[in-house]
């Protein structure tokens, strides 16, 4: 079953500018993306920096209101949604941040960081706050003995711990994890990364999981959306990643990535071209700046997202004949 | 394969670096000795605050010299020069000529108020008798030869103006305007997407084929050691623990921890999919507050009393005569059964 459903998400930035700070222009983050995310699904989102990919996640769960298109969670469309009405998906929707360093209030202990939402949202009553508190704790690796400390005294994956603490701590169903393990150690990055599969596996919980490193989400997703100068290019099944991709600019990732092979040396694939500029986005597919098989009818339009069968879609026009 | 290697052109030995601090003296890399062949890429790879951008920056003398310390022992030997304890002159002649350095931040290295083209001028203008237009001339070819588009008019931009893989390209092709011997690359890639990471790496590649260049590789990350190093040495809280060409350290690691670090890495394939990740429990210790024995012993799985109370040095490895610091270093075969498989 359907947890979240997207249908045609825009989000644009205006940009302000001259005398009158007039809108000028606008930033095509997220150009009409559409996805569903299953139940208990790892749906993992990669593309390079300033592909949207932060966007989308902060519009999925309302953190920036959207231009357009709508979101469905849970059977509620939630895109138009007053504060009040939204306050209960608000506490079910949540999010970890990138930065494990500046995501946390550096003034506020540990205790205090996680007590300000569960008093918010009313989790738990005054009297258990304390033991609620320790239990959040003990479940994602840090002491209880810890409570009262500021966030510098913790390192970089014991803090990406609390900021999971703290999402955890409204017993959410859905959590938007935004490069939680770029900032980290490739051993402490392991800890996180076990630390998060055994979370979801005990509380049946549903991800969205932003990153920019193919290894992380080919190993810890099921699904993946590539996204692209704002667009989906291709979505997929996260098994057997390599054999599958269809998307040029999809292959482009995957051979540009290293592989942990001095046996397997190979020519990793160099893109040519430059990526277009957000703010005056080629009428066509956005790809068609580097893309190795470019055609004429690229330039006109952008290519639909076509179904291959088992939820393989993919846009582009070369691929789907 | 050490046969036909050409003699080292750098070699550094017992390189020990303290810094002055609140907490008193810390020692952030301790006996640290490296050899630099020429037209090979030497990676050092560590976790953060394992020493490998202080071992960079102790060889190019860039540490603060009020708070910073080498030892008397240490040596840095570059073409029968001393780098450790010579003038502050001398090394103003090898610094930038010689051996030259990428910064990891490409967004900070730069100068924001100068343009590319005076940037790239004023090593030149102070290395070489080029004349002004010789010299603008020479930038040119330079980035040219990273392959910068446009280099004419990118001469007369502002670092702002360019995208971070632009940039990282221009302090490439700063490093390399004066045809170093040693090139020193403290994390060359790892502020950029993986598209425009292959193409820095590639013109890594091709300028240690043209010009034999020796190559310092300074990285965490071990797809990039993988594909483009030929000797690797491995950091772990200020110390080498372990040396070899990087089929041996990938194959047949020695050392537990850099076994363990190879297998927290996430594999790919169907077998490997969703399953829990080996990992390394517990994290590196502090510098003031350093175990007596073996720096890794607390976090590693096979330790042994001995682990705990000697701190073992670095030794040949009695099977295969690599070097190893360890007192119960990974057998051969049974490293090649634990860690074989591809990512």
């Amino acid at each position: 079953m359907a947890l979240v459903e997207v249908e045609d998400l825009v989000k644009h930035f205006p940009v302000r500018g001259g005398i009158l700070n007039r809108v000028i222009a606008k930033v095509n983050a997220v150009n009409g993306v559409s996805f569903t995310i299953e139940k208990g699904d790892v749906l993992g989102v990669v593309g390079e920096s300033g592909c949207g990919k932060s966007t989308l996640g902060k519009t999925l769960i309302r953190l920036i209101e959207s231009t357009g298109g709508s979101i469905n969670y849970d059977g509620v469309d939630i895109t138009n949604l007053n504060h009040r009405d939204m306050l209960p998906f608000r506490r079910r929707m949540q999010i970890v941040f990138q930065d494990p360093y500046s995501s946390l209030n550096p003034r506020l202990t540990v205790r205090a960081l996680l007590k300000e939402a569960i008093t918010h949202h009313k989790i738990v009553a005054e009297a258990d706050m304390e033991d609620f508190i320790e239990s959040i704790m003990l479940k994602v690796g840090l002491r209880a003995d810890q409570k009262n400390r500021f966030p510098h005294e913790f390192s970089g994956g014991q803090r990406q711990r609390i900021g999971i603490a703290r999402a955890l701590a409204l017993q959410p169903d859905f959590i938007v994890a935004d490069e939680p393990v770029s900032a980290l150690d490739v051993s402490i990055q392991a800890q996180v990364l076990n630390l998060m599969m055994d979370l979801k596996d005990e509380f049946g919980l549903t991800l969205m999981f932003i990153s920019h490193d193919l290894k992380v989400v080919e190993h810890f997703c099921d699904r993946v959306l590539v996204m692209y100068l704002g667009h989906v290019v291709e979505e997929m099944s996260c098994v057997d990643i390599h054999e599958n991709a269809l998307h040029p600019y999809t292959k482009a990732l995957l051979g540009a990535n290293p592989i942990n092979d001095p046996d397997d040396r190979r020519e990793l694939t160099v893109l040519e071209g430059d990526v277009p500029s957000p703010f005056n986005p080629p009428p066509g597919c956005p790809f068609v700046t580097r893309c190795p098989k470019v055609e004429a009818r690229c330039n006109d339009a952008m290519p639909p997202l076509v179904d291959k069968g088992e939820g393989h879609r993919v846009a582009c026009f070369v691929v789907n004949d | 394969m050490s046969a036909q290697r050409n003699a080292p052109i750098l070699q550094v030995q017992n390189l020990t670096t303290s810094f002055r601090t609140d907490d008193g003296i810390l020692t952030a890399i301790e006996d640290v000795s490296i050899d630099v062949h020429p037209g090979e890429t030497l990676g050092i790879v560590g976790e953060s605050g394992c020493g490998k951008s202080v071992t960079s920056k102790s060889i190019m003398r860039l540490l603060p010299t009020a708070t910073s310390i080498l030892s008397p022992e240490s040596k840095i030997m570059f073409d029968e020069l001393n780098l450790a304890h010579c003038s502050e002159k001398d090394m103003r002649s090898v610094r930038g000529a010689r051996i030259a350095m990428i910064f990891q931040e490409p967004m900070t290295s730069l100068n924001p108020v100068f343009t590319v083209g005076w940037q790239l001028d004023e090593a030149l203008s102070y290395h070489t008798d080029l004349s002004k237009s010789g010299r603008r001339q020479r930038s040119v070819e330079m980035l040219r030869l990273v392959e910068m588009p446009n280099p004419e008019e990118r001469l007369d931009e502002y670092p702002h103006q360019l995208s971070g893989g632009m940039r990282q390209r221009v302090m490439i092709a700063m490093a390399l305007c004066c045809e170093p011997e040693i090139l020193i690359a403290d994390e060359p890639t790892t502020a950029l997407d993986v598209t425009i990471q292959a193409q820095i790496l590639k013109l890594m590649e091709d300028l240690k084929t043209r010009l034999n260049t020796a190559i310092i590789l300074i990285t965490h990350d071990l797809g990039v050691v993988a594909q483009v190093c030929d000797h690797v040495c491995v950091m772990y809280a200020g110390r080498v623990i372990e040396k070899g060409t990087v089929r041996e350290i990938f194959h047949t690691p020695q050392h537990p921890y850099t076994r363990a670090l190879l297998e927290s890495i996430p594999k790919s394939g169907r077998r490997e999919h969703g399953k829990r990740l080996p990992t390394i429990e517990g994290v590196v210790p502090a510098l003031n507050n350093l175990p007596p024995g073996c720096r890794f012993a607390a976090r590693c799985s096979i330790a042994e009393d001995q682990c705990i109370h000697n701190e073992p040095d670095l030794k040949d490895h009695a099977f295969s005569g690599r070097p190893v610091r360890c007192h119960i270093p990974i057998n051969q075969t049974t490293a090649a059964a634990g860690s074989k498989g591809q990512a």
